[in-house]
Order: C-alpha cells, then structure tokens, then sequence
C-alpha cells in the first residue's frame, strides 16, 4: 500500500473515490429524508442560497442531496455490476481454458456472440424487457461486461494449467473441476482483477446512460437521471446539467487513476524483488 | 491459396455460429418480454380485443416456443425481421432506411477518432518521458472519462446554443434542396457535434492505446539495431515504433465498432439524427420489443462484418498472422 | 593499412544503478583499419558495454568516461555508414513486419543518398553477396519467414549496406547452431576481407576468436586482462584467465583450434 502512494495519479484517485465512498455513505445523515422533496423555489442558480449551496432543479428540489444520493447509486451499480462480471467471466474462463476441447469451443463461441453484440444495446433490450429496477440494471451490465474477464482467466488457466502444482493435483486423484475451481482459478484471478477499474468505469457510464434515456431505476437518484431532467432546461439552467456530469467525470476518472496506481504499483514492487 | 483467403474462411465459420447464438438469445429475450405483439399493437392502437385471438393466430404466436424459434429462424433466413408494431410496417424496412445515417456517423467517427488519436498517440510516444507525452496522457485519461451524452450536452451548450456555430439537432437541413457536394457539406456541419460526442473516447483511447504500445515497441530489440543502423530518428519513429503500435489499435477498431454503435443510441437522440441508435431509443419508448432485437440482430451482422473487415485489414498489416496455416 | 581507425583511451563506463562496480575499467585499446580483433570473454566481463560504446548504443543512463576516437577525431562516427552492427538475436535485431528488402534497403537510402528503387537494387545485390538463397523472393520475405541463419545473413547485409569501415558482430552467433555457425563465420570473414572492413567480434567463444582474428583481446569483470596476436594468446597465454578459458576447451576442440590458429591471420 506504501508504494501506491508513491504513484501520484494513484492518490489522486484514491483521493476521489474516498470522498466518493463518504459521500455515499453520509448521503442519508447529512441529506435525510427523501432527496425527491421539493425543498425551495424552483431553478435556484448554486452559490446563492448556502441552504441549497448548489441550487433547486426544476420541481424545487435539492441538486447536492440529489448529488450525494446519486453518488450511492453509481458505487453501487458500478461496483455490483463489476463484482459480478468478474465472479461470471472468471468461472467461465476458467472452465473454458480447463476443459478444452468442444466444452472451450462452444463457451468462447457464446463468449464472442457476447461481444458481438453491442453491450449498451444488450443493457436497454434487458432493461426494458425486464423492467428497470436497480438489480436488472446491475445485471443487464454485468451480461456483457463478463465476456473480458472470461477471455483473460482462459488465457491465464491455459498456461497455468501445465505448472507443477496442478500436476500434483492430477496425481493425487482430484477431480478435474475441483483442480479448475480450487487451484486454477485462485491462480487465474489476478490478472482478470486487473480489469476491474475498467469494468466499473464502464459499469458507472452504461448506468448513467441508461438512466439518461430513463430506464434506470425510477425510485432512485441517478446522475444520468439528474442530467437529463436538466436537459430539459437546458438553456435556462445547464448547471442542472453539468454539475451530475462533472461528478460522473470525476468518479470515473478516479476508477481509472486508482486502477492505473495499482497496476503501477504492482509493478514496480515486481520490478525491485 | 492466400493467407487473408484462408483466415477470411475460417473466420466465416466462427461468425455463422455466433450469429446462431445471437438469434437464439434474442429469441429468448423476445419470449421474455411480458405480453407479446399483439399486446403491443392494442396498446399503441386501442384496438378491439375482439381480434386477438386471430391476430395471434395469423402472426403464429399461438404454437410452441421451439416452432417459433424454428419459425423465426426460417424468418430470419429470408431477411424477414417481422413487423414493427410502432412503425405498422416491416422492420426490415425500418431498420434499413436508418442504416445509412449510423453508418456515416459512426464511419466520421471512427475515421477522426482513429485518426486523430493515432497521430497524437505517435506525437507523444515519439518521446517517452516527454512533457508533451505526459501532459497528453493525462488528457487523453481525462477525456477518456467523460460520458458521450453529458458532453454532447455541454457541447449543444456551448457551440449551438451560445455561439450557434452548429445545428442543435438533424441529421441535414430538412427540404433544403440541396444535392451532391452542397449536401454533404451540410450533412458535416449537422454531424460535427454528434461525431465529436461520439468520437472523442475513442480518440482518448487510441492516444493512449498507440502511446503505450509505442512504449513497448520503444525497449524491443529491434528499435536498438535500427539506432545501430543510422537511420534517421523520424524514420525508426515511424517506419518502426508506430507501425508496430500500430497492430493493436486495428485489432480495437473491431471491438469498437460495438461499442460505438451501443454509444450512438444517446448521442443520435440527443442530436435528433435519425439513425439505427435514435430508433432504438424509440424502440424501447414505443415498447416496440420486436423492433429492439431486429436492431439488435442488424447491429450484430454488421459489427461482424466489420470484424472480418478488421480482420483481412490486419492480415494484410502484419505478415505473421495466418502465416502457419498458409503454410500448412 | 596503417593508423588505428579507433582509439579507445581510458574507458569507463558504469551503469547508473550499479556506479560501485563499473562495466567498463580504464580500457586502452586500438582497433586499426582492416584488421580483425576478436573481444573474448565471458558474461558480464564488460565485452559487449565495450562493443556498445564505440558504435555510440550505450543506454541514455550509462555514465561514460574517457574518449574513443574515431581516425583520430573526437567526433562520433555515425552507426551504419562508419561501424556496421550485427547483433546476437537476428530474429530481434530485425522489425517482423517489413520486409528484409526493404530494412537492408532503407540503410543504403538513409546513408548513400540512393532513391528506393536504387536502394531496393542495393538490397539484392547485397542478398546476394551474403548468399541467402533465392535472393529475389528474399528481398519481398518478411523475417519469420527466414531460419535463424537465414535472418543473420539479413543483418549482416544491413550491416555493410552503407560499406562502414568497421563491422561490430556482438555475439553475432552465438544463437546458431555449429553448422550454420561456421557458415556465417566464414561469410564474415569474406566479406570483411572483400571491403578492407576492420572486425570487431566479441565472442564467449575463445575458439571461434582463434579461427577468425588476428589479435585477441580478453576480458575479464570489466578489465582487459591480455591483448595479444591470436597464435600468442592462443599459444602461450599470458594471464591465468586466458589459460582457464583455454582449458576450458581442451578435450573437445583443442586440437583443431591449434590447427586453426595457425591459419588464423589469412
């Protein structure tokens, strides 16, 4: 952890995602109540009245408890979706690159069907099949963000899979799965970690379009909700618009820079052992 | 018989299968959406629930799942995508007046994203280490971050509405009358917004992509003995790390070609353009499912032709690929 | 063929990391015009910092210290038209998505002025001259088309493209097999005697030194530890170091090295 915060951009990041963490997790104690209440006059500018110190959107509601409630929702889609992916993509790899054979064949021809099919319009097709509520979104990103960790954890279990310790494992009689799930796909998950900051990054922004194109889930704050409800203002009051932007660029920035800190950081510890 | 032949049959096969999977999955999509399109239609027509039933019964939604996947399949084959309930007329001929619009936004796209990202990319990587190629790298991750819709947004903002520059929205003037290069001209000053706010990611990722891969490039074996050899620094930047660099971001062009077709659904409804993304969007608003997958489907053939493209662009680039089976 | 085309004077060089233990130690050391000097020495004995130094390829973060002149100029001479390199790893010293033709052909263009055609025209030529079979699809084949021999004849001829006064083979083939080995020795040695080239070949291979050089020069944890005419150092070495490295080869190849060294200045 020492080194990371030798990497400039990593502290950066961290820097972000930590007041993003708190910024979700003080949401209901700093803003409680429902953040949908109307709480002044409509359309007041920010920096006017420091009770509503980013001003009203169009209803009269609070855009910074908006923005703190919304903080929660991207975390948590961001980091469900991702979790997911990489929990599906590894054990789908990993199979794929054990097994081999028509088992391989037929697992990376759906892996590439996957990929063939643009995600964002996989997402809407789901979402709007199934219904928006939080947990769909979360799973209609995670049905096509799963197809990359699948590719890395086949590449990484087909060279693990000659080692030694594998090997070993063959002769003392386990069962090939077991081998694959307990001694391969431990081995295997590093690098399809490596991943994540990407798949969060890109988690945050397919929910935020969704949300744009109103399919998020409607009984929550979202930042792509936020922006296109100040859309609709748009030459009137476009900080209704830019302010969730911002917060989207800053969050997604701070995935990357973190991501990037630590792949840095692991590979100067590798670099002087 | 050539290597590009070879790799371009094999790819073939692979692709038929994919595509295989990809109707199955839409298929089953479509058998979970709730109601079906006869629901649909009443809904958007208030019709008489009278004829259900033999709507039902003419569209086949009466027999079983597997018919109607064998049905579908059969459909499919003869490019028959069904009817758009929204429309009240056959997807096909939806999707393929929206087709050419998508194609030539997402082609201006890639074409600036592509290039634009890979000369900058070479203009930093030149110099490793370099001002210029840290302060790039830090732009590209900036604007790498930045969603296509909030800054196409920021975009109308500032260039249609304050300084009125660009059209708000429109794919071209609407009856103007204008034909051949006047036209064109006119179809570029309506798409430099929506091809900016769908293209600058990809310009932030291919900066990044060649600027990394010329760092590779930079520490091979090879580079040292071109120094060896005298050449200038301009021809081993160029001639060498670049077109090294290259491969990988062709490979991209492929995978991006997804993801920019996903992309274009928000920034065609932002800029009213009215291509395959704007009528997924209206799609998903009409509650038209059909009319989702069709372009689903549509998005699929097209990104794997595209794949193929990519393919026998990249065999044609590097000598290696398909050299053993050529061989063989 | 007289003067030393290279005048090495107190070298040093250290890499930054390590500055304690110097690759390089106060190196003195002529290599004159035609003539072949073969560098012996084992890994890490700094013989490859010292092939790296004259042609001007030591990493930016190596801290050199004393002179080497070029025909008595302090002015560096100019990779590929002045020193010709051939590396260890043919496979990598070449760039795997241009043709061969074109890599010998964009050295005769950087440095003799030539249009691509004439360039392209200079290749073959140059194809030929290092005897790769079937020169004319060779200059359109790409290196992994080529076996390992094959891609060190195609740097040898990029190598001598520009007609340098010195050729540098650092370990130029150490990686190839004995057969395609004595193969590419003797290529060296032709064309090094056809050009009046002077041959800087740095080896691990005390043998192949005898058979090839008119001087040696042995080094040892970056110092030269003898400096002699091949059938000296060959037969009556001066330093324990030599004589080790010497006995290191008795029982295998002594006999004909003996026999070769004889031979050895042609």
């Amino acid at each position: 952890m020492r080194r990371l915060t030798r990497v400039p951009e990593a502290l950066v990041g961290f820097g972000i995602l930590s007041a993003l963490a708190v910024m979700a997790l003080a949401a209901s104690m700093l803003f409680p109540g429902d953040p949908l209440a109307i709480k002044g006059a409509p359309l007041l500018p920010p920096f006017q009245d420091w009770s509503l110190p980013l001003g009203t959107d169009r209803l009269g509601r609070d855009v910074l408890a908006e923005l703190f409630h919304g903080a929660r929702t991207s975390l948590a889609v961001g980091i469900a979706a991702a979790a997911a992916a990489i929990a599906v993509g590894a054990v789908i790899g990993t199979l794929a690159g054990f097994a081999g054979g028509i088992v391989d064949e037929v697992l990376m021809r759906i892996t590439d069907a996957f990929q063939t099919v643009p995600s964002f319009l996989l997402a809407l097709a789901f979402v709007s099949v199934v219904g928006p509520s939080l947990t769909v979104v979360v799973i209609a990103i995670a049905l096509s963000a799963w197809t990359g960790p699948a590719r890395v954890a086949r590449a990484e279990v087909l060279s693990i899979r000659e080692r030694d310790f594998v090997a070993g494992a063959r002769v003392i009689g386990m069962h090939p799965l077991e081998i694959a799930l307990r001694e391969v796909l431990p081995n295997a998950v590093p690098p399809v970690l490596a991943l994540s900051s990407v798949i969060v990054a890109s988690a945050i922004l397919i929910e935020a379009a969704l949300s744009f194109l109103g399919l998020g889930d409607p009984n929550r704050i979202t930042w792509g909700g936020m922006i296109a409800e100040g859309r609709t203002v748009l030459r009137s009051a476009p900080f209704l618009s830019i302010v969730p932007g911002v917060a989207l660029v800053l969050t997604v920035l701070g995935v990357y820079l973190a991501g990037e800190g630590v792949v840095e950081g692991t590979a100067v510890r590798k670099g002087l052992s | 018989m050539s290597r590009a032949f070879l790799l371009l049959r094999r790819r073939l096969v692979g692709s038929i299968f994919v595509l295989l999977i990809v109707v199955v999955g839409t298929f089953l999509l479509l058998e979970a959406a709730p109601g079906d399109a006869v629901d649909a239609y009443l809904v958007s027509t208030g019709g008489d629930a009278g004829i259900v039933e033999a709507m039902r019964q003419s569209w086949g939604l009466d027999q079983s799942a597997a018919t109607r996947l064998a049905n579908y399949l059969w459909a499919l084959l003869h490019f028959d995508l069904g009817q758009s309930v929204a429309f009240s007329r056959p997807i096909r001929d939806v999707i393929l007046e929206r087709l050419p619009v998508t194609l030539v936004l997402m082609g201006a796209s890639t074409a600036v994203s592509f290039g634009l990202g890979s000369a900058l990319g070479i203009y930093a990587g030149a110099r490793p280490g370099s001002f210029r190629d840290r302060f790039l790298s830090t732009a590209s991750l900036a604007l790498y971050a930045v969603p296509g819709f909030w800054l196409a947004l920021v975009l109308v903002i500032i260039f249609a509405v304050d300084l009125r520059w660009f059209p708000i929205s429109g794919f071209e003037t609407i009856a103007s009358g204008k034909t051949g290069l006047a036209r064109a001209g006119d179809i570029a000053h309506h798409l430099v917004l929506p091809v900016t706010s769908l293209g600058v990611i990809y310009l932030a990722l291919y900066l990044r992509m060649m600027r990394a891969g010329m760092a590779e490039v930079w520490r091979l074996d090879f580079v040292r003995a071109a120094r060896a050899r005298g050449l200038s620094r301009r021809r081993i930047v160029l001639a060498h790390v670049a077109r090294n660099a290259l491969l990988p971001l062709v490979t991209m062009l492929g995978l991006q070609s997804a993801q920019m077709l996903g992309g274009s659904v928000v920034i065609e409804s932002i800029f009213s353009v009215p291509g395959l993304g704007r009528l997924a969007q209206e799609a998903v608003a009409l509650r038209d499912t059909p009319l989702l997958l069709g372009i689903i489907l549509v998005s699929a053939v097209l990104v794997i032709l595209i794949n193929l493209l990519v393919d026998i662009t990249y065999a044609f680039l590097d000598p290696r690929v398909g050299a053993s089976e050529a061989s063989a | 063929m007289t003067g030393p085309l290279v005048s090495i004077r107190n070298l040093s060089v250290s890499y930054r990391r390590d500055a304690t233990s110097p690759s390089l130690r106060n190196i003195d050391l002529d290599i004159i015009a035609g003539e072949r000097l073969a560098i012996i020495g084992e890994s890490g004995s700094g013989k490859s910092t010292l092939a790296l130094a004259i042609a001007g390829l030591l990493p930016s973060t190596a801290t050199v210290d004393g002179a080497i002149l070029w025909s008595g100029q302090p002015l560096l001479p100019r990779g590929g038209r002045d020193i010709g390199f051939v590396f260890q790893d043919a496979s990598a010293s070449l760039d795997p998505v241009m043709t061969v033709g074109r890599q010998i052909a964009e050295v005769a263009r950087t440095h003799l002025g030539l249009g691509w055609a004439q360039a392209q025209h200079r290749a073959l030529e140059l194809l030929r001259r290092v005897r790769l079979p079937d020169p004319d699809t060779a200059l359109g084949a790409y290196p992994h088309q080529l076996s390992g021999g094959q891609r060190q004849r195609v740097a040898i001829a990029a190598a001598i493209a520009a007609g340098p006064r010195l050729l540098i083979a650092d370990e130029a083939t150490s990686a190839l097999d004995t057969i395609v080995q004595a193969e590419i020795v003797a290529l060296i040695r032709q064309l090094v005697v056809e050009d009046g080239m002077a041959l800087l070949f740095v080896s691990h291979d005390i043998a192949l030194a005898a058979e090839l050089a008119d001087r040696i020069a042995v080094f040892r944890s970056g110092e030269m530890v003898e400096l002699g005419t091949a059938d000296a150092v060959i037969q009556a070495p001066g330093h324990a170091y030599t004589r080790k490295l010497l006995d290191a080869h008795i029982g295998l190849d002594a006999a004909p090295m003996i026999a070769q060294a004889g031979h050895g200045h042609v």
